[in-house]
């Protein structure tokens, strides 16, 4: 292999380091109008009057939208109304957008809307919607529009309820001698992407709706804003320059659909909606919160015989993903642990919350938390070393997913050999707890994820590649480059395919929905496995296009030609043949005569055998594999202050295939990072209001330079047979395992069981005098 | 509000602009010279996506209004070419969507013109004032350090 693996540099690398790359927010027409939002200030409260006289006055303001009933939006449910009417269910929800000629006029105006407030009674967490008389964020839950499959339950605050049974309950306790349970819980926080959500939106004369956008999901931007306004799907172009990271944050549709509104307003005029920071907070859609109870059986021996698990999923004020990302955290609800007898409750709670988009890891890392400690308590009242009890109890080929999907040696990566390998990154065998001084000690904690992707069965991913004169190749998808690489990595498996050089390969990095094949969403680390298959689809079909016309030019028959560096030739003579230049283009004889044509190659890919889950057992097919990861943090701990540094974090991940080395490791840093802050430090405090107290980067602080560990990474290679070079997702996992690693090795250094994020020396100190 | 027209020194090339009083630098880079190189993030000094050099010394542009730049050299990440530090970004790995390495650019710039001999205490302290939520840093700790090393 000549490219694959390798450390190819991005494909827009000089754009990024010289100023060049531009993102959504760079792209300004004039004339082109601001919009401005203005944001509930509570959590929940009857909207009393709106006064909107002062705000009119203000010179350059063209339109204000507030008070109107449009469509009702939502992705599974259509719950939300684009704009808050008689009602707000959330801090930071918009409840006016003022359309002005500058953003500063555009602010002024807003500033002066006066609203009146009734405050009504807050729900505050998922377990407080869940009691009996919580008060209803949707009285009219049982008659809004919905998906099939979406089941919420009229008259409470319940927006979907997955069950997974498996098993029998009876005989799985019957066989346990000893018996664990506990409550985990974290509040909402955010992605905090650098750049914030941006939209722009302009409708012209013919009817043509053009939208720019920073998202993760142009696709679905167009087939919601169809579906909900009744437009042509095909009259919405929806374009995606770069996109200043995105986490999952960017794959809900939220401002194109302000930004077409206002637009809509002022006869069609480009309108931009940008986000602040703040707004980027609370008013858009953030990271999920949950509550858990989680109770495991075992033997003696460590064998777990049962578990018994409710997640209580905080969805905020509308459900928009959250009833999805609800049934991905039943998908998968036990981590990578072999149980036979299993009853998941997962619930999608109502709550006056901001409300989640996709995060990283799609429920993944938030349950992996509370079994993860689990799995840690368990070990200390079976007196067994965590990290055998996990590789005793690890899933493996042949045995059954929660979802009863039987595993085998291609659809699973391979869990003991990622848990041998971080033993020895770690040096677990050293001892747990190494003492400095009077003061710190070193302490280290453990867990391990897996994850399978969840997304719409339904979902394309396509690929066009065209020629250009010279020969070199166009490479056009709908994945977006988010951050992660994937349009180089894609580049790096059409270049192996066609053994030719990758610089001679150009990839599109802007994608728009009218010329770019859709790849349904960039999510779920499903960039890689999906295109790359439509990528190597497409390179068979200019394959049999550029030999079919060198056979004819060569006068040989097509099976006696090979492709490689930008020619096709004969086999057993390869000074015989023809460079791409002479042929990508079709081929011209010395007279004149031109055969061909240029040459287009096209491919797509749709996931295969998916299915919905079954209502009363979960049973179905939820993704195509699972990619499995064991990790390790070490922490130097100050037994006086309870405050700790972060030295080391460990991941192994089975990754099937390392198609370019630098950028996987990236993607498994970035995402460790991303994971300790979560785990560490990173929530929204609320009032009794429901308000969120931080929404600024100096009171809610992601890691900064030098806060980092060192990073452990590596990788384990079982191939997934029917993926790109046997390439398995990656783009999420590193942050899978930190906060039950953080969290366990924490526990450990405090002597006491924590059991809520974030993880700050206040919660250890807490936890501490609560136990006395 | 008032507005102003003043001369502003930005990459070495004098721009006549008409300003308001309140316009930051940011905003005027961005909008006026079309600049886009510097990022917006925050708006209030938290994030560092934004930061351009001022007479040699880096600076978060959404702290500085535009008429308070009057007289000062600025040079923003367009400014640079063909520089070490840029150089190392990519070869490191040292941005993933790119959306605050204009600001830690500059910032690793300034530093490695001001302090050649920067010590890894000094390197945090300056780069700390700059968020990037993709790598987890190992990459730009390893980029700015090889531009230093190469220097002693």
């Amino acid at each position: 292999m000549d490219v694959i693996g390798k450390s190819v540099i991005r494909k827009e690398s000089f754009d990024k380091v010289t100023g060049r790359a531009r993102f959504t927010h760079d792209f300004h027409t004039t004339p082109m109008f601001s919009g401005h939002k203005v944001i509930s200030p509570y959590g929940h409260a009857r909207i009393i009057e709106m006064d909107l006289e002062e705000a009119k006055k203000v010179h350059g303001v063209r339109t204000i939208l507030a008070g109107e009933h449009f469509p009702l939006t939502g992705e599974a449910i259509r719950d939300r109304p684009p704009i808050a009417v008689d009602k707000v269910r959330y801090h930071g929800e918009t409840v006016a957008l003022v359309v002005a000629d500058t953003p500063f006029q555009a602010k002024k105006a807003a500033d002066l809307i006066k609203i009146k407030y009734e405050l009504l009674p807050v729900v505050n967490s998922p377990t407080d919607a869940l009691q009996q008389n919580a008060p209803l964020v949707h009285p009219n839950l049982g008659h809004y529009q919905k998906e099939k499959g979406e089941n919420p339950v009229p008259g409470t605050n319940i927006a979907s309820h997955i069950k997974i049974r498996k098993g029998n309950m009876e005989k799985g306790w019957s066989e346990s001698e000893t018996i664990v349970e506990a409550s985990f819980s974290f509040a909402p926080s955010d992605h905090v992407a650098m750049e914030t959500r941006c939209a722009t939106a302009e409708i012209l004369p013919d009817g043509n709706i053009y939208i720019t956008t920073s998202s993760q999901a142009p696709f679905m931007v167009k087939q919601l804003i169809a579906a909900y306004f009744h437009e042509d799907i095909g009259k919405i172009i929806v374009d995606t320059p770069l996109v200043g990271g995105a986490y999952g944050g960017k794959a809900s549709v939220q401002l194109e659909i302000l930004a077409y509104l206002a637009s809509k307003a002022v006869g069609g005029k480009p309108v931009k909606v940008l986000n602040s920071r703040e707004e980027d907070m609370i008013t858009s859609p953030g990271h999920i919160g949950l509550d858990a109870t989680v109770k495991f059986g075992a033997g003696h021996d460590g064998l777990i015989k049962v578990a018994e698990i409710q997640y209580l999923w905080d969805g905020g004020a509308y459900s928009d993903k959250a009833t999805d990302l609800t049934r991905a955290g039943a998908t998968d609800c036990t981590g990578p642990y072999n149980i036979e007898n299993l009853k998941c409750d997962s619930y999608c709670m109502y709550t006056n919350h901001p409300y989640p988009a996709p995060f990283r890891g799609f429920s993944h890392s938030e349950l992996s938390f509370a079994i993860e400690r689990t799995m840690d308590i368990l070990a200390e009242k079976l007196q067994m070393d965590p990290l055998e009890l996990r590789r005793q109890n690890a899933i493996l080929p042949g045995h059954m997913t929660p979802t009863r999907v039987r595993l085998n040696k291609s659809n699973i990566g391979r869990l003991p050999k990622c848990i041998d390998r971080i033993k020895e990154l770690i040096q677990w065998d050293d001892g747990k707890i190494v003492e400095i001084n009077d003061r710190k000690f070193h302490v280290k904690g453990i867990s391990c994820s897996w994850k399978t992707s969840t997304i719409d069965a339904f979902a394309p991913s396509g690929v066009i590649l065209t020629f250009n004169r010279d020969g070199s190749i166009n490479l056009i998808s709908g994945v977006i480059e988010i951050g992660t690489g994937t349009k180089t990595v894609l580049a790096q498996i059409l270049a192996e395919r066609l053994k030719m050089d990758v610089k001679n390969i150009h990839v599109r990095m802007n994608v728009d929905t009218q010329t770019t094949p859709e790849h349904w969403k960039t999510v779920a680390s499903r960039g890689t496995f999906m295109n790359g298959k439509a990528v190597l689809m497409a390179a068979e079909d200019i394959i049999r296009q550029l030999k079919e016309i060198a056979s004819c030019v060569l006068r040989a028959p097509k099976e006696d030609l090979e492709v490689a560096d930008s020619r096709v030739f004969l086999r057993d003579d390869p000074s015989i043949g023809l460079h791409f230049k002479e042929i990508g283009y079709g081929y011209q004889y010395p007279n004149g005569n031109a055969v061909g044509g240029q040459i287009i190659g096209r491919g797509n890919y749709i996931l295969r055998r998916m299915t919905r889950l079954d209502p009363e057992t979960g049973e179905g097919q939820p993704g195509p594999e699972w990619t499995v990861g064991a990790y390790g943090v070490e922490v130097e701990f100050d037994r006086k202050d309870y405050t700790y540094r972060l030295l080391k974090a460990a991941a192994v991940i089975d990754i099937g295939t390392v198609l370019n080395e630098k950028a996987a490791k990236g993607q498994v840093m970035g995402a460790m990072s991303i994971g300790l802050a979560f785990a560490g430090r990173e929530t929204f405090y609320f009032d009794e209001l429901g308000r969120v107290l931080n929404p600024q980067l100096r009171t809610y602080r992601p890691l900064r330079y030098g806060e980092n560990p060192e990073y452990l990474v590596d990788f384990i290679l079982t191939k997934q047979l029917d993926a790109p070079y046997g390439a398995r997702g990656v783009g999420e996992h590193g942050l899978l395992g930190m906060p039950g690693a953080l969290g366990n090795a924490l526990s450990t250094a405090a002597g006491v069981s924590l059991h809520h994020l974030p993880l700050i020396p206040e919660l250890i100190w807490r936890t501490k005098e609560a136990k006395g | 509000m008032r507005s102003h027209t003043i001369v502003l020194n930005v990459n070495g090339e004098i721009h006549m602009v008409t300003v308001r009083s309140a316009d930051t630098l940011l905003f005027v880079l961005r909008s006026k010279l079309g600049l886009t190189g510097a990022k917006p993030g925050c708006l209030n000094g938290d994030c560092g996506a934004c930061t351009v050099n001022v007479d040699g010394w880096p600076m978060k542009s959404c702290l500085m209004l535009a008429i308070e730049a009057v007289g000062k050299k600025i040079t923003t990440i367009e400014g640079l070419k063909d520089t070490p530090i840029q150089k190392a970004f990519i070869d490191d790995f040292a941005f993933q969507c790119g959306y605050c390495t204009s600001g830690f650019i500059m910032n690793c710039h300034s530093l490695i013109e001001q302090h050649p001999d920067a010590d890894e205490k000094m390197i945090e302290e300056w780069l700390e004032s700059n968020i990037c939520r993709c790598t987890g840093y190992a990459e730009i700790q390893k980029a700015v350090k090889s531009v230093l090393d190469q220097k002693k």
